[in-house]
């Protein structure tokens, strides 16, 4: 089996800025987010995107997942984007303002037709759908479901709690609802969840108290916008020695009940049943991911 | 001749004399004597404080051609030495040696007296608009550079020999005694100084605020000084002490100071009795951040911070993270409030810190020193005298001092400033020669020195990111491109002396198109 992909941090990085664009693999994100949209001002957009392909053609982002977020398809940038940034180096698109399973379905195929006329293996540009409506919220589900290159879902928290009329706040629960709505959206497509911006790097313990929140309804990460963010987002999904060996003897007892072919499996006196065991080796792939199991 | 740094220098220097090229660390062997100077004499009687400026001056028996001396304590601040100056072109002196501890931005003025023939040569540490002057053919005798250490070396061995010191005092009595630690112009330590008074032939002290026999604390006491004047203002305390310096929130740096401070813990250093010295930079205001948090993990008590001190160090003293500070310089108001305050916060001469031909000094009792550099080069060399368009804009400080004396010298950069690597095949200058480097530290990666092999090998066991040094270079380069080496022509317009005396390299002038 091979190792699950971390997504525990997401880090995005503005297009218009060499220096940052250089430096985005060094601090250790799972994924980089090289962006186009929301931090390019419109009379930027152009020498944004010639620098963030020199970057994907040039730069060493040492081991990290990267992701180009395009400008929308309905504005007179998405589509030069998309047929500048796709390369080799390219792992994903992340997909602004998406409210239909339309707006996914065009995107895939245009790189159908980008990765045929660049060489590149059919479906290996993967899409990660960002939703930042009500009414995207609402077709979460048929969004995550769209197409085969999808690998996770997310969600901007800014522009969506805008368009629902409701207040942004340090604890959330404005989010409640989309942040179940794109979770049931990723376990429906299996798909990993990921989660919005923290705004500020100076609180770190309003980040860990909201990555635990996350961690807790079963995201598999988060989007953050400073390199500061990504040490307390990893420890929050960093499993404790503790949970790693109690998860490790969960899998085990199965592994040996079956081998015994007993129907009951137990340990210390308890019943594990399939969900425990669930629970266990998500636990197990995200440390063997890690390196620690 | 091809100096032991791999440096070619040339053998004499019209207004310098021969040069004894650098042979090792510590095989430059001293003779003779120290310096001596004049044999004072007072009576019961005796008025040292004096009317005017142009008193002491004249009281001095300054002549055309002498070496007269200042410290920088007051640093962007300072009147005294712009004051003086002019003063003694006013009055028709030529041909002076200037021996600075340091140089500033705010003594820029002193250019035209070195056009109109006043000053004739500066030994000492030169900055800003002064050394782009000398990097430009402005002097006829090349600046010699020396660190904190050599210069007090240099006082002490006879090799710079001050005729006048004009001190400027803080605060002092009308006798002599003087501190930096009270008054307006309160600067902390006046530790630079401290030889200047004991081995010029006279000495003035310029004070602000003059206070009732006799002055308390002494830092520097009457039996050195032969003349006290007393002015409206010594210097403007804003550009005296900085305000809080910050830890920087550049993720960039702050991933090299992390990486920095791995590193020390990793050595096995951060146990009781730890011994730290960092400059007052972003970064190495950082990686004492970060020791600080471990050692308070960790429940360790350390002996003593040293060098510049900043009210950083003021807050591990004050938590009983080190026992002692050893003040050499104070750089911020909290750091000249705890000396002032604080017997555990200690002034030390330039000498005790860090001369290598006393008998003994601070920097050999340093665990651990965070430097910086503007190049590295392979063989470890680091320049933090010229820029990458060899021009001469910084002094040595306590550089080669401390990465001589400190058991693990680390050196903090950036691969790359801008688009310039910093990490090179060849530095443009040698400060500090490659043996004395152990370890160099960047975002994208940490090199070790061959020599320590054993540190390699302990930092690679803690799973810290080690690099070959070329392999480092290389991915600069990769990213940079190689860069080209400034033009220089044949004349030497700096000498960069080693601590012992010996020359570990020149300076020469940028070729201009």
């Amino acid at each position: 089996m091979s190792l699950k992909q971390l997504r525990r941090t997401a880090l995005y990085i503005p297009g218009n800025d060499p220096s940052m664009l250089l430096n985005s693999g060094i601090f250790g994100a799972d994924s980089v987010v090289l962006d186009l949209e929301d931090a390019v001002s419109i009379s930027e957009k152009d020498s944004a995107r010639i620098l963030v392909r020199n970057a994907l053609n040039h730069v060493d982002f040492l081991g990290a997942e990267v992701v180009v977020r395009i400008n929308s398809l309905s504005t007179p940038y998405g589509m030069d984007d998309l047929k500048d940034v796709v390369c080799p180096r390219l792992d994903a698109i992340r997909l602004p303002k998406c409210e239909h399973a339309q707006d996914v379905i065009t995107v895939s195929e245009v790189l159908d037709q980008l990765e045929t006329e660049k060489g590149l293996d059919r479906g290996k540009i993967k899409i990660m759908p960002l939703i930042e409506s009500a009414l995207g919220s609402y077709n979460a589900v048929e969004i995550a479901c769209a197409d085969s290159r999808i690998s996770a879902i997310n969600f901007g928290g800014e522009d969506y709690t805008a368009d629902i009329a409701a207040q942004r706040t340090r604890e959330g629960l404005e989010l409640l609802d989309i942040r179940m709505k794109i979770l049931l959206a990723a376990r429906i497509a299996h798909i990993d969840a990921l989660d919005t911006v923290f705004g500020n790097v100076n609180d770190e313990e309003g980040l860990l108290a909201e990555t635990s929140l996350i961690k807790q309804l079963g995201f598999d990460g988060k989007s953050i916008i400073h390199p500061r963010q990504i040490k307390p987002v990893h420890k929050v999904f960093t499993p404790s020695e503790k949970e790693i060996v109690k998860a490790r003897r969960i899998v085990q007892a199965l592994e040996e009940a079956e081998k015994k072919k007993s129907g009951v499996v137990a340990l210390d006196g308890r019943m594990i049943d399939a969900p425990v065991v669930a629970k266990a080796r998500r636990v197990l792939a995200f440390a063997e991911a890690m390196g620690l199991a | 001749m091809l100096n032991e740094a791999g440096r070619v220098i040339p053998e004499f220097i019209e207004g310098i004399g021969p040069l004894k090229p650098f042979k090792g660390v510590f095989a430059g062997f001293p003779e003779g004597k120290m310096k001596s100077p004049l044999v004072p004499y007072v009576t019961r009687d005796t008025e040292k404080l004096l009317p005017s400026l142009r008193d002491a001056i004249l009281a001095t028996g300054l002549k055309d051609g002498m070496t007269i001396s200042f410290h920088h304590h007051l640093r962007n601040g300072d009147f005294v030495v712009a004051m003086v100056l002019d003063l003694i072109a006013e009055m028709g002196y030529r041909d002076m040696t200037l021996a600075p501890t340091a140089l500033f931005p705010i003594h820029k003025s002193i250019i035209k007296h070195i056009e109109s023939g006043v000053v004739k040569a500066i030994q000492g540490s030169v900055n800003g608009p002064v050394g782009k002057l000398a990097s430009h053919g402005g002097f006829d005798v090349p600046v010699l550079l020396r660190s904190h250490g050599g210069r007090a070396r240099a006082i002490e061995a006879g090799d710079l020999s001050i005729d006048v010191a004009f001190i400027a005092a803080p605060s002092a009595d009308r006798y002599g005694n003087l501190n930096g630690s009270d008054g307006q112009s309160a600067c902390g330590s006046l530790g630079y100084c401290v030889a200047d008074a004991m081995f010029a032939d006279k000495v003035v002290a310029i004070t602000d605020h003059l206070v009732q026999y006799p002055l308390f604390p002494i830092s520097i006491p009457q039996n050195y000084v032969d003349y006290v004047v007393k002015i409206d203002q010594i210097g403007d305390p804003s550009g005296i002490v900085s305000g809080t310096l910050k830890v920087t929130r550049d993720p960039l740096r702050l991933l090299i100071a992390e990486n920095a401070a791995k590193v020390i813990e990793a050595s096995g250093f951060i146990e009781d009795g730890f011994s730290l010295q960092t400059g007052a930079g972003g970064i190495s205001l950082a990686v004492a951040d970060y020791i600080r948090e471990t050692m308070k993990e960790r429940n360790i008590r350390g002996s003593f911070g040293s060098g510049g001190i900043t009210a950083f160090f003021v807050q591990m003293l004050q938590e009983g993270l080190f026992e002692t500070l050893l003040d050499v310089q104070s750089f911020d108001m909290e750091a000249v409030r705890s000396l002032r305050e604080n017997p555990n916060h200690v002034e030390m001469s330039a000498s005790f810190y860090a001369n290598p031909h006393n008998k003994g000094c601070a920097v050999n009792q340093l665990d651990a020193v965070i430097l910086g550099a503007t190049q590295v080069d392979t063989n470890f060399n680091v320049n933090v005298n010229t820029e990458s368009d060899g021009v001469l804009l910084h002094g040595i400080g306590g550089h080669m001092d401390t990465a001589a004396g400190a058991n693990l010298t680390i050196i903090t950069t950036p691969l790359l400033r801008g688009r310039l690597p910093m990490v090179v095949d060849d530095v443009l200058t040698v400060t500090s020669p490659g043996e004395t480097i152990d370890v160099v530290v960047t975002e994208r990666g940490i090199a070790v020195n061959p020599l320590r092999a054993e540190l390699e090998i302990t930092l690679k066991k803690a799973g810290l990111p080690v690099i070959n040094i070329h392999d480092l270079k290389n991915e600069a380069y990769r990213i940079s491109g190689k860069p080209e080496d400034p033009e220089f022509t044949d004349k030497v317009i700096g000498v960069v002396e080693y601590r012992d005396g010996t020359v570990v390299d020149v300076i020469r002038e940028v070729k201009t198109c």
